[in-house]
């Protein structure tokens, strides 16, 4: 990463301070509860919007975040950009912490986001090079120096700065507006860029584009992504490792294409057999998964999948599984089916030690 | 990256956001109009000692109540014979600080605290805005005759009653706008950038808040008129002789039998100086929204 071409006059990235191997972001358990008023009669509960969150990205790599709506994904994002206090959890930049070695301005230049709706994350009485020049010069560059270095951005992503510096947002179409929010994200030299679902609002062509600039700007600027989607084959596409997300935790992790060809989590088989495909012969008739997630105020105890899965049994509604390792690959997965000598019927036998079936 | 689709036609000039406002409003007819009225009025007002006017003080009993059109009296006479257009050029000076102050001071006041009630939130909020809504159980009305009566009578005191009367209802609506625009994602991401929250106020929110806080103000004008004419005939505003449209109305209510069209000319004053106003500010409104 020490070739990285960044352009003249771009703000000088935080320094890698761990190397290579020390992890760019590290969550240990990331808890979000947002209380919820209850009536005079009822006591107050909370929505646990974020429970127990622990994963880590390393450089260089993109990681996707897929799940269901409401399954804590974007809150994860907001946690991640401290746009919003978490209850408990540490969030680990490249060895350090926020407000401890490292400071939140800091923090907000080595890690920014892309928003999914790209209208309303552009101010609309700013000019599009105003917008991406406003982020550079809030860390001390020049006027000039930021509207210059914005121009050289919106080059950076495909827009012709002669053409768009002096458009407003509501001119132009949502794909080129996505490519300015990227570039205003770009405008800090961010090592770890967040995208919460960026690309999902775009129709599948502009969606293309727009994954392909991803792909050429993450090798030019050397880039971590963290993509966080709710479309499966995008994120096949882009991620090397995937979370899968299910009300507030994670219940499988592991290298995308072990994931895909071998869910350990019937969550996660679940979230793949629904999935569309344009092979007649792949059609399912069947629904992979029926009812909507349980009230997140009021989660199930035990596995909080227990009440939706055609699996379970008595000791998944009891007791709650943990993330377990399930091969030396770092695909783990929170599933008794997963765990050997569980207890689970469909457990793998403790002594053979090997994967689930 | 060399993408031909990309490629959007050329901008003609680079134009900031309140000079496409102003060129947008140029081309609105009405607005124009109600601008020249306006300009007209305001012009009239400030310049009536060099207009050769009869004098609005100078009555006389045998000239009581002539009609529109009279010689030398091209909109007649009040009922105590003082020359009815130098007594509506006068007025003008009066009535248009008495309704445009109270709105500027109210605008300011209003425009801070919705503002900071919006965007902090939680309990600054809720102190700032049942506070407000104290003032705003009143009805307005009710609240300027109290404050007035309170403060005693005089043009000052009635400025800063109609002033309290504002606050509230512009807070209102500042808050409003703002906890809408607040929770829009490019503020989010301008927080995300590192901006502080007085650079996100000054560069995200308050150009995106005030063109709606402003076009209410602008409403708000030919209320605070009214109001301030109603405080003169309790006698809690302008004091006779002094030419005020509203105390004018007032006074010259009991002739309307007699000469109905004289009696009149105050309210159209009033009426004039409202509808342009509002229809004034119905065109900021639409020419501020630049998206269409």
């Amino acid at each position: 990463m020490t070739d990285v071409d960044t352009p003249q006059g771009m703000l000088e990235p935080v320094a890698d301070v761990g190397g290579a191997a020390q992890p760019l972001l590290q969550v240990t358990g990331l808890t979000k509860h947002f209380p919820v008023r209850g009536d005079l009669f009822s006591a107050r509960k909370t929505v646990r919007a974020v429970d127990n969150v622990s994963f880590a990205v390393m450089k260089g790599e993109t990681v996707g975040i897929v799940g269901e709506s409401g399954c804590g994904k974007s809150t994860t994002a907001r946690l991640l950009m401290h746009l919003m206090p978490c209850d408990s959890g540490a969030i680990i930049y490249d060895g350090m912490q926020v407000g401890r070695s490292l400071s939140l301005r800091d923090l907000r230049r080595g890690m920014q986001m892309v928003f999914q709706d790209s209208y309303a994350s552009l101010n609309p009485r700013l000019t599009i090079e105003e917008s991406i020049a406003f982020g550079p010069k809030v860390h001390g560059m020049a006027d000039g120096a930021a509207r210059t270095l914005a121009r050289e951005l919106l080059g950076k992503v495909g827009l012709r700065p002669e053409n768009f510096a002096n458009r407003y947002p509501h001119e132009i179409s949502g794909g080129q507006r996505q490519r300015v929010n990227i570039a205003r994200a770009l405008a800090l030299s961010p090592r770890l860029v967040i995208l919460d679902e960026a690309v999902s609002a775009l129709d599948k062509s502009v969606e293309a584009q727009v994954l392909n600039l991803l792909a050429d700007l993450k090798r030019e600027f050397g880039l971590t992504y963290l993509f966080i989607s709710h479309d499966l084959n995008v994120v096949r596409y882009i991620s090397d490792r995937v979370l899968v997300m299910y009300l507030g935790e994670v219940v499988e992790l592991g290298p995308v294409d072990a994931v895909w060809d071998a869910p350990a989590h019937p969550y996660t088989s679940a979230l793949l057999a629904a999935m569309p495909s344009s092979d007649p012969d792949k059609r399912t008739e069947v629904p992979p998964i029926s009812g909507d997630p349980p009230n997140p105020i009021d989660p199930p105890p035990g596995c909080r999948f227990h009440t939706r899965c055609p699996f379970a049994e008595p000791l998944c509604a009891q007791h709650t599984p943990k993330l377990t390792d399930l091969d030396t690959m770092g695909h783990q997965a929170a599933c008794y089916m997963a765990i050997p000598g569980s207890g689970h019927s469909r457990a793998p036998a403790k002594t053979t030690g090997d994967n689930a079936a | 990256m060399s993408d031909t689709a990309l490629q959007a036609a050329p901008t003609t000039k680079a134009r900031g956001y309140w000079a496409t406002v102003a060129r947008r409003i140029t081309r609105d007819k009405v607005s124009m109009v109600c601008a020249l009225i306006l300009i007209l009025i305001f012009a009239s007002a400030l310049l009536a000692p060099w207009l050769h006017l009869a004098d609005p003080y100078q009555g006389s009993m045998i000239r009581r109540l002539r009609h529109i059109g009279t010689p030398n009296y091209p909109l007649g006479t009040d009922e105590l014979g003082r020359d009815m257009l130098a007594r509506l050029i006068y007025g003008g000076r009066l009535s248009l600080i008495i309704g445009i102050l109270p709105v500027i001071f109210a605008f300011v006041v209003g425009t801070s605290l919705g503002l900071i009630a919006g965007y902090v939130g939680g309990k600054l909020n809720t102190a700032i805005m049942r506070t407000v809504d104290v003032f705003y159980a009143f009805p307005s009305v009710l609240l300027a005759i109290a404050i007035s009566g309170a403060l005693g009578a005089g043009i000052v005191n009635s400025i800063v009653s109609l002033t309290i009367v504002f606050v509230p209802q512009i807070t209102r609506v500042a808050e409003s706008v703002t906890t809408g625009v607040r929770n829009m994602d490019f503020v989010e991401a301008a927080r995300a950038s590192g901006a502080g929250p007085f650079t996100i106020m000054r560069v995200h929110m308050l150009g995106n808040v005030l063109g709606p806080i402003f076009v209410y103000a602008t409403g708000l004008i030919s209320v605070s008129m009214i109001l301030a004419a109603g405080l003169s005939f309790l006698g809690l505003g302008t004091k006779p002789p002094e030419p005020e449209w509203g105390l004018m109305l007032n006074t010259l209510r009991t002739a309307i039998y007699v000469n109905p069209w004289v009696a009149a000319l105050p309210g159209a004053m009033i009426f004039a100086v409202s509808i342009c106003f509002n229809l004034l500010s119905d065109g900021m409104r639409s020419a501020m929204d630049i998206r269409n």
